[in-house]
């Protein structure tokens, strides 16, 4: 009998996890493996290119695109932990090279195998965190790019039910943006630090202690304005709880 | 243009007043997400809903397709039944059209439905400085009219003004009533706006009346309201002049009924809005009644420009206000703030469509592109992309922010230099967590003050990813 094969997945680790949050990026590989991948990361990865295509400088984003299919393209998946860096791929780049003699192709083919990670567990790979434990109440926020153009919404939830000990509560509104939006959070700064408190008030009055998100942008943005209003809210990317990986500082937490 | 000085210019000065308005602020709390529940439960409640979206934005694709024939036979089908149509491709048109329309009726004051297309021609202002007074007959209108302010949203123009302000400014304004009457609540107010704009209904020579749809086969102009101030301002007048802009033509009336299928469950959740009106030209000799005259002035204001431009599909645009009401910017700030007509993500990309990106450049800035206004919007208007086609214009046309650009190319040039980007960003991460380690984040940062104003920065773990992942991956293959 022969073992189905396992899939080569390479990690587009992002940026911000590359140099905030490296846990994140082990915490994927350790997720990727326990589904039964074999994971990569290609050494040629920077970032996206999205904050070049939200500030107008479409022929940076190009340039940013192809250098990205070109690194990842040999894979039988591309898994991003961030719904927006992962719709920049999925959605954004075909329209990008759309036209353009042999990247059109190449784009739409890596959009057909990149996924949003937390996604990929569940849809793709039908995978489930077993033995995983993690005490206490926690709120989940849909990061935008993850819900709206990805459609991840139910697989969080459905994992994060899986980890014994931990009780998920509702926040109100967790679909409205955290404020983060890139460089819109220092470019309107006033709107994005209203937005953001509007945020983490809603997700305090859950009474939960730990606040959750699939995007280390938001999470960045909730935690610095949680630990700013003085709430004890502790926030962290999701697949850090979903790999057992949550016992270190949260984000924005010292180590002492 | 319109008659009004935009000041979308200082939208950020704006934006840092909105926020200190406490009055504001406590009205759009106040009013909150009632449009998104309400939205919400209204759409999910016709199980083909999304269909029905898909219609209306390919009904408007082949309209803007083939606008010039559908507003021919519109023409044709006004003029035959007696009415007027006047063509004014700016706003200073239309209010030259619509002053000599007054002038010769003899009108010294004129009754108003809402319309937008009369703000964004300025049509106000213009009257009442040539001698004629008009009545906005929609209770919000009526009561910014008061305070002598624009709406801030296009579907509830007073939605900045808290409850209780109102019953103030009827104190103040009505004094011709006993000062001891009670006006508690939202019931009050409306009857007692209702009994003085009925008086006036019945002064006015011209009432003046915006369009929901015009309709190609039957020459009709649809509105829809809640009030019925519309209808009156419509039909007790002897002259009707309907306001406005060449897309909003549909081919037919099935069609225009696809279009309200849409409309009132993406503004206010109701099925239907409470008047749907048609009108079809002047009075004809069996009808028991209706205008004399019936007018309807057509404005372009750059409209026709946008055809075939990346923008063309924000002419499928209804004015249901759901973009506005979704959007976490617009509710944060309210609609003053985007300092010209169109508030909220549609203003966003209309505003400079219309008054130029120089004036209006800031507002497409505005936005997260969290992609609510999107998924809400009947139409199926991509705003967001638009919204970066915008910026997008700015970039090529060196308007964007000095600031951004060099940031902007200072990461790109670390960005497209994978060795030369691990070497950096692993030198700033371990100074920065070396820095912020123990506390774990920064109060202040050089550089970072749009963050840290309002937040603490998280400082990074230490050691980037991709170095800590050489490292594990050295000592596996050591092994």
């Amino acid at each position: 009998m022969s073992q189905p094969k396992r899939p080569r997945v390479a990690l587009f680790v992002t940026c911000l996890v590359d140099m905030f949050r490296p846990t994140v990026g082990f915490a994927a590989v350790g997720l990727l493996t326990e589904a039964g991948c074999d994971v990569e990361v290609p050494q040629a990865q920077t970032c996206c290119g999205q904050p070049a295509y939200n500030s107008g400088d479409r022929e940076t984003a190009k340039r940013m695109a192809r250098s990205v299919i070109a690194a990842f393209e040999g894979y039988d998946w591309v898994v991003v932990p961030s719904g927006s860096c992962g719709a920049q791929i999925v959605k954004d780049y075909p329209l990008l090279l759309d036209g353009e003699p042999g990247w059109a192709a190449r784009a739409r083919a890596l959009s057909s195998k990149t996924r949003e990670i937390v996604s990929f567990l569940v849809d793709e790979m039908g995978f489930s965190p077993t033995d995983v434990r993690f005490e206490g109440k926690v709120t989940y926020h849909d990061s935008c790019s993850g819900l709206r153009s990805l459609g991840v919404k139910a697989q969080p939830r459905a994992l994060l039910g899986n980890v014994e000990g931990l009780e998920l509560v509702e926040m109100a509104d967790p679909d409205v943006c955290c404020g983060f939006g890139g460089t819109f959070c220092v470019k309107n700064p006033e709107i994005s630090g209203k937005m953001v408190s509007d945020k983490t008030a809603n997700a305090a009055a859950t009474g939960a202690g730990t606040l959750l998100a699939g995007d280390l942008g938001c999470l960045m943005n909730m935690a610095g304005k949680a630990q700013r209003e003085g709430r004890p809210l502790k926030a962290r990317h999701v697949i850090e709880v979903l790999a057992g990986m949550a016992d270190g500082p949260a984000i924005g937490e010292g180590r002492e | 243009m319109s008659a009004e000085e935009p000041t979308s210019r200082r939208f950020k000065e704006n934006v840092r007043e909105a926020m200190a308005d406490q009055s504001l602020q406590k009205a759009l709390r106040a009013a909150g997400g009632g449009f998104v529940a309400k939205r919400s439960a209204a759409a999910g409640a016709v199980p083909e809903f999304e269909a029905i979206r898909d219609a209306g934005r390919d009904l408007k694709n082949h309209v803007l397709g083939h606008l010039d024939l559908y507003l021919a036979e519109y023409e044709g089908k006004v003029t035959a039944a007696g009415g007027h149509v006047h063509w004014a491709e700016t706003a200073e048109d239309m209010r030259r059209i619509v002053l000599d329309i007054c002038r010769k009726a003899g009108a010294r004051t004129v009754n108003k439905g809402k319309t937008m297309i009369s703000e964004e021609a300025g049509i106000n202002g213009f009257l009442e400085d040539n001698g004629i007074t008009p009545v906005e007959t929609d209770l919000g209108e009526y009561i910014i009219q008061l305070r002598h302010e624009h709406p801030s949203h296009i579907i509830a123009p007073a939605i900045h003004v808290p409850a209780e302000e109102v019953e103030t400014l009827f104190r103040e304004k009505h004094t011709h009533l006993p000062a001891d009457r009670n006006l508690d609540d939202l019931s009050t107010l409306l009857s007692e706006a209702r009994t003085i704009l009925r008086k006036k209904y019945f002064e006015a020579e011209v009432g003046i009346t915006g369009a929901n749809m015009l309709i190609a086969e039957t020459g009709q102009s649809v509105i829809v309201t809640n009030e019925g101030n519309g209808d009156l301002s419509q039909s007790l007048p002897k002259v009707h002049i309907v306001l406005a802009s060449l897309e909003k033509i549909v081919p037919t009336l099935e069609d225009a009924a696809t279009v309200l299928r849409l409309l009132a469950r993406s503004a206010t959740g109701q099925e239907m809005s409470v008047y749907t009106t048609f009108s079809s030209g002047p009075r004809r000799a069996e009808d028991p009644d209706g205008p004399e005259e019936y007018h309807v002035v057509l404005l372009d204001n750059g409209r026709t420009e946008m055809v075939g431009t990346e923008f063309q599909e924000m002419l499928r645009c209804i004015r249901c206000g759901a973009c506005m009401n979704h959007c976490p910017v617009y509710q944060a700030v309210g609609g003053h703030a985007y300092g010209w007509v169109y508030p909220g993500p549609m203003g966003a990309v209309l505003t400079p469509s219309l008054i130029g990106v120089e004036e209006g450049g800031l507002l497409p800035n505005a936005s997260t592109f969290c992609g609510r206004c999107e998924a809400v919007c009947p139409m199926r208007i991509p705003l967001p992309k638009m919204m970066r086609h915008w910026r997008e214009r700015e970039f090529e046309r060196n308007l964007a922010p000095k600031a951004a650009r060099y940031g902007i190319r200072l990461w790109a040039f670390f960005a497209e230099r994978p060795a030369l980007y691990r070497l950096a960003t692993r030198a700033a991460m371990f100074v920065l967590g070396k820095l912020g380690g123990k506390r774990g984040r920064f109060a202040k940062l050089p550089l970072a003050g749009g963050w840290t104003d309002h937040r603490d920065f998280p400082a990074p773990e230490g050691e980037t990813f991709m170095a800590a992942w050489a490292k594990a991956e050295k000592t596996k293959a050591a092994r």
